[in-house]
């Protein structure tokens, strides 16, 4: 089969009384690059699982050159042309490219022994064909991620697809990594090859597509072309008009608040995962940490938030030494810490929303006395903070665990907010949040500096941190490469985050 | 106005807690009829013959509902009420006596029970198994008896003293797993199952040596406790009334368990952790002190119920103390669950099983069906309440807000 012409018809898939797709349709045509453009939470995974051969669907069909098929397994799918990169790599870590492109479909010898050096011509075959470097005899976890991707998409064409699904593709590579990416995915298009792209990021989308499908509440809204604005497609996605520039006053640094001199931190298996890292973050002013995740960040805040032990170095907040100090004294030193996995670290899901707001001062002297909790006080507080900061949620006494991803992160917010203290150190603060909360929230932090509190945002957004930053610190492999400031190009920070600090001035 | 009604009607038969408890027990005897069917010849020689003439099939199902009814109309008269008996009395005003013996003995045996299963609910809710409660509870009673028996005090503080003294040898038996779990990481359940071995053979060491051995015998037999130190009975003068004032002190540790879980600060931090041990440590809880009070206070309760058995029932004790059919630490791990740790809830699941056991014994008495029917119907309350999907499915509920049980602990490996 050359060429595929998929065709979605009235795609429906219910989880109970939840509509994740209601009567979606879609067409991609050959050598069509379409965006599926939706908040998290709207159906575009369902959607793709559907088409992928994991759930079936209630009602609709799927066609694919005006043929109608039906796919009760992935296999289904893969035989029928279609394959997928998923948003978390299916690789064998421990296995060679080539290995990883063969595996299930393995081209043997005699005995059935796997054929390894014909896989190894596949795989050189391929690469040639569609300008994918790759080689077949390096182990995959010892490449990059942007690479392990490429071999992702390499197993999906071996597979002979027509018709490419990439999940998310963007959400772990650099800059140049994505770069790198949106040119692969031009040249498979030009070669005839559809591809179906997910993303929530208006900026990818519009720097590759050819056609744009946004889809909200499981419903498509409407259809846009790669000349639209950002503005107008945020708009679409969100269902409301969306300010994208966040406004800020000039930087106006005050006295340290937060400082870390020679930092050194260990993970579990004795790496030095922060590596003697110096900054100090002032009053009034952002600094953000920008990097590739898996580079000491999350490391570094868990150290400052005093959840993991510091080997050498000091931190310092507000003039109190908190190297391997208790989360309690941290707290109680005057920080605020946004954590980066929410569900795991900020909340506890089966608690009421009124119960998560006091989660970390339940015994300030206002919502308790005598050992006994003051419930009618934490409801209050609990009424007036879901009013400020607008978190939705039917009553203050839901489990926070019924609250959409967005509405959970507002609780952590409004909870560390509202205790107002002098540093907030926030991790990923908008991860998984659809635009309109991740505006929300960067207005909050805004306001959190202009109010005169020192801020330490880790991200590995740059949009984000672009926007909010008054100095960006880019961390590689445990170390500070680089401080600049946010009028830097990407190109320069980009640069800085894969470690290359020849060009820049520290 | 017909709109709402439906709704309410049909929120009552949503798959929610208390709905589904009722089903879980009501499915419990259903499971129990099945077995008096199935275990009794009577029943089973009826339907080999209901071919034999016409009319066999009704007497087959006579018989059948006639020992399956003598079963639980036993089991019901001898835990909670006799309606003639009742009747009689309120008619006559005689023999009270006869007509509260039932329920008295279900609330003696429900007192400590309740207690206990409160202690173990708490740890359940906080994520910890404390599967030790049962020897607390032995030491408990054996320190409440020696206070009790060969201390001399006027009764205003013997008896507070000696129930103190109970409370404080199950919170120092709590305290080991605690201590041992919170600074070496070792798991609560094997130690706080190996205490139990010690604490029984503890016992009959004491039991067979001075000062706690009764003077003269050679038997497992403990001193008797002073009466200054006796939970005083109801009703002193009716001797087959043995409920003592340990019915009160059960209650206020329901009220007290609800207020501590519900209310108190410390108890907020429980459930944190319970909940989420990340979460907790993040919101600057320390686990490991947590983890020692949660034995202290697991401990103390379970020490507590032990002293109010001997102290308000036996006043003495013997080697089987507390150890019975499955013992009562093994018995409230049962109730916590049917309880889902809510203290209100675990009061009722108490009484529930105090009266399955009570009643079970003059079932076995008058019907000759073994005792261990009561046993059987209590696991399967138990097998039902975990499994709220299959009840759900049998009685063809709606989704309801809550239909999974929520159990905190992680079982055995983490």
């Amino acid at each position: 089969m050359l060429f595929m012409r998929l065709e979605l018809k009235g795609i429906t898939k219910r989880f109970g009384s939840f509509t994740a797709n209601d009567a979606i349709d879609l067409v991609v045509e050959p050598g069509e690059i379409h965006c599926l453009l939706g908040e998290n939470g709207a159906g575009k995974s369902t959607l793709m699982n559907v088409l992928f051969g994991l759930y079936s669907a209630d009602a609709g069909e799927i066609l694919i050159n005006g043929e109608s098929v039906h796919f009760a397994t992935s296999g289904d799918a893969v035989r029928k042309g279609i394959g997928m990169v998923h948003q978390h790599f299916m690789l064998v870590p421990v296995f060679t490219v080539a290995e990883n492109v063969v595996l299930g479909f393995e081209p043997t010898k005699s005995f059935n022994r796997v054929d390894y050096a014909a896989a190894s011509d596949k795989i050189r075959k391929f690469s040639e064909e569609f300008g994918l470097e790759v080689d077949p005899d390096a182990i995959i976890e010892e490449l990059p991620v942007g690479i392990q991707q490429r071999v992702e998409i390499l197993k999906a064409l071996s597979q002979e697809a027509e018709l490419l699904i990439l999940d998310e593709p963007t959400a772990v590579l650099t800059p140049q990594e994505i770069e790198s990416l949106i040119k692969i995915m031009k040249d498979l298009a030009a070669s005839g090859k559809s591809i179906l792209f997910i993303s929530h990021k208006l900026k990818e989308v519009k720097a590759v597509a050819d056609k744009i499908t946004v889809i909200r509440l499981g419903k498509v809204v409407g259809t846009g072309l790669p000349t639209d604005s950002e503005e107008e497609l945020a708009s679409k996605m969100v269902g409301r008009s969306v300010n994208l520039q966040v406004e800020k006053s000039p930087h106006n640094p005050g006295t340290p608040m937060l400082e870390v001199k020679n930092l050194v931190v260990r993970d579990e298996r004795g790496v030095a995962v922060v590596n003697n890292i110096s900054f100090s973050v002032c009053q009034g002013e952002i600094l953000a940490v920008a990097g590739v995740q898996g580079n000491g960040q999350s490391e570094l805040v868990e150290a400052i938030a005093g959840m993991r032990p510091v080997e050498s170095g000091t931190i310092t907040i507000n003039g109190t030494r908190v190297d391997n100090a208790s989360p309690r004294e941290c707290l109680d030193a005057g920080l605020a810490h946004i954590p980066e996995d929410r569900q795991r670290d900020g909340l506890v899901l089966k608690l009421s929303v009124a119960d998560n707001l006091v989660l970390n001062t339940p015994r300030a002297p206002q919502f308790a006395g005598r050992g006994t909790r003051k419930l009618s006080k934490v409801r209050e507080n609990a009424e007036k903070l879901v009013q400020d900061f607008d978190i939705r949620t039917e009553s203050v006494d839901a489990p926070v665990g019924s609250l959409s991803g967005g509405n959970q992160q507002k609780v952590i917010v409004a909870r560390e907010l509202s205790r107002n203290v002098d540093v907030l150190i926030a991790a990923q603060p908008t991860r998984g949040l659809d635009v309109g909360s991740i505006e929300y929230v960067h207005k909050q932090f805004i306001r959190e500096r202009d109010s005169n509190k020192a801020v330490l945002l880790v991200s590995s957004e740059l949009d984000e941190v672009f926007s909010l930053a008054d100095r960006i610190a880019v961390m590689f492999q445990g170390g500070i490469t680089g401080v600049v400031s946010p009028d830097s190009t990407r190109e320069a920070i980009g640069l800085l985050m894969a470690g290359i600090t020849e060009h820049t001035n520290v | 106005m017909s709109e709402n009604k439906t709704s309410l009607w049909q929120r009552y038969l949503s798959a929610n807690p208390v709905t589904m408890s009722f089903l879980a027990i009501f499915l419990g005897f259903v499971v129990g009829a099945a077995v008096i069917i199935f275990s009794s010849s009577d029943v089973l020689h009826a339907w080999t013959q209901i071919f034999n003439s016409p009319g066999a099939i009704l007497h087959a199902i006579k018989v059948t509902l006639d020992n399956v009814g003598a079963a639980y109309r036993a089991m019901f008269t001898g835990s909670v009420f006799d309606p003639t008996i009742l009747w009689h009395a309120l008619t006559t005003g005689q023999d009270w006596t006869a007509a509260l013996t039932p329920i008295s003995e279900t609330l003696t045996y429900a007192a400590p029970l309740v207690i206990i299963s409160i202690g173990v609910a708490i740890s359940f809710e906080t994520g910890l198994f404390n599967i030790g409660a049962n020897g607390q509870a032995i030491l408990g009673g054996i320190a409440g008896t020696a206070f009790g028996s060969m201390i001399h005090l006027p009764m205003f503080i013997h008896l507070p003293l000696t129930l103190a003294c109970g409370v404080a040898a199950g919170a120092f038996y709590g305290f080991i797993p605690g201590v041992l779990k919170a600074l070496t990481g070792a798991h609560e359940v094997i130690v706080t199952l190996m205490l139990n071995y010690v604490v029984a053979f503890f016992l009959l060491y004491s039991l067979l040596s001075t000062p706690l051995q009764l003077p003269g015998q050679v038997n497992d037999l403990s001193r008797v406790i002073l009466p200054s130190a006796q939970l005083p009975n109801f009703f002193a003068t009716a001797t087959t009334l043995r409920v003592s004032w340990g019915i009160l002190i059960a209650i206020g540790v329901v009220a007290f368990g609800w207020w501590f879980l519900n209310r108190s600060t410390l108890g907020f931090d429980f459930r944190i952790t319970g909940a989420n041990p990340n979460a907790a440590r993040a919101s600057g809880i320390n686990p490991k002190k947590i983890i020692m009070y949660v034995f202290l206070i697991s401990g103390g309760l379970a020490g507590l119920a032990g002293v109010v058995q001997v102290d308000g029932t036996t006043h003495s004790l013997d080697g089987g103390f507390l150890i019975g059919s499955a013992g009562i630490g093994f018995t409230a791990i049962t109730v916590s669950l049917l309880g889902r740790n809510k203290p209100i809830n675990v009061f009722w699941g108490a009484i529930l099983f105090s009266a399955l056991g009570v009643g079970g014994r003059i079932m076995q008495a008058e019907t000759g069906i073994p005792l261990d029917l009561a046993t059987i119907i209590q696991s399967a309350v138990v097998l039902f309440v975990a499994t709220p999907v299959m009840v759900q499915e049998i009685f063809r509920l709606r989704e309801g807000t809550l239909h999974t049980v929520e159990l905190n602990t992680k079982g055995w490996s983490s």
